[in-house]
């Protein structure tokens, strides 16, 4: 194919191999695109963290000594593991599952209402961020016993 | 029926993905419904949320058979989603192929593990 073109003509740049390290952190992201990037993160974390849910799902609900053994974990903390830290990864899920399912809900919206226009992916992107941190902070704020 | 031979052959054979991608949105739009459904249950409660409010409501046989389809949706629905993660980030065949088999595995074992814990109540 190139071997058509004009020798004059400039070579197209092309990128390959992005590298995460240097790469990346100048990437300049539109808010949807972030917005898009963290349901990834959110996702791929809340897969990750899926045995710690089971736990406190298995711990919370099978008996009240488990239950009590459930809230210790998030004061006075499990086996090595402060409690504090517990509540910091407690408050990641939160965080996680708010932006997911928000952005997610957005999804659903624009699939819906299919005439969608860069104008709303921006608003509304705005709008995900704003309100899965807010909610996450004021919860985050209750975990930490702030009120 | 369509023509599906020569030079009509449909040469994919995923469905470009559709499927997945309606499963994807079926199963989300099921487990928001759960979650709201979740939380009534908590906000529309009186006095301090202790092991008994929160136990009693996966005790009745309807709620064990709702949390149970909405397991199910949650490991289709994560089972797409890494699976994009892979297919988008990881090019190597081997190494796609092998966090591919262990996400069915993980996803497999936890579902296995909630299913057990919600009869257990």
């Amino acid at each position: 194919m190139s071997s058509t073109l004009p020798p004059s003509r400039p070579k197209r740049p092309e990128f390959r191999n992005i590298n995460a390290l240097t790469d990346l952190p100048s990437y300049r992201l539109p808010v949807a695109g972030i917005v898009s990037i963290l349901h990834r993160v959110s996702g791929a974390l809340m897969f990750l963290l899926m045995p710690f849910i089971i736990w406190m799902f298995d711990t919370s609900i099978s008996s009240e000594i488990s239950f009590a053994k459930f809230s210790s974990a998030f004061t006075v903390g499990l086996g090595f593991v402060p409690g504090w830290f517990m509540k910091l990864i407690a408050l990641a899920l939160i965080w996680a599952f708010l932006h997911h399912l928000i952005a997610g809900l957005r999804h659903l919206w624009m699939d819906m209402r299919h005439a969608v226009s860069k104008e709303f992916g921006k608003s509304s992107a705005i709008f995900t961020l704003t309100l899965s941190v807010g909610l996450t902070l004021v919860l985050g704020a209750k975990l930490f016993g702030l009120y | 029926m369509a023509v599906n031979y020569g030079s009509k052959r449909i040469v994919v054979g995923a469905h470009y993905g559709l499927r997945d991608w309606l499963a994807q949105r079926v199963t989300a739009a099921l487990m928001a419904v759960f979650t709201l459904i979740l939380l009534a249950h908590l906000i529309l409660s009186k006095g301090p949320i202790g092991y008994d409010l929160w136990a009693g409501i996966f005790t009745t046989q309807w709620m064990k058979a709702l949390t149970f389809v909405i397991i199910v949706a949650l490991l289709y629905h994560v089972w797409v989603g890494m699976r994009d993660i892979w297919m988008d980030y990881i090019k190597p065949v081997g190494t796609r192929l092998t966090l591919q088999v262990f996400s069915i595995i993980w996803l497999v074992g936890c579902a296995g593990w909630s299913i057990q814990v919600l009869w257990r109540v």
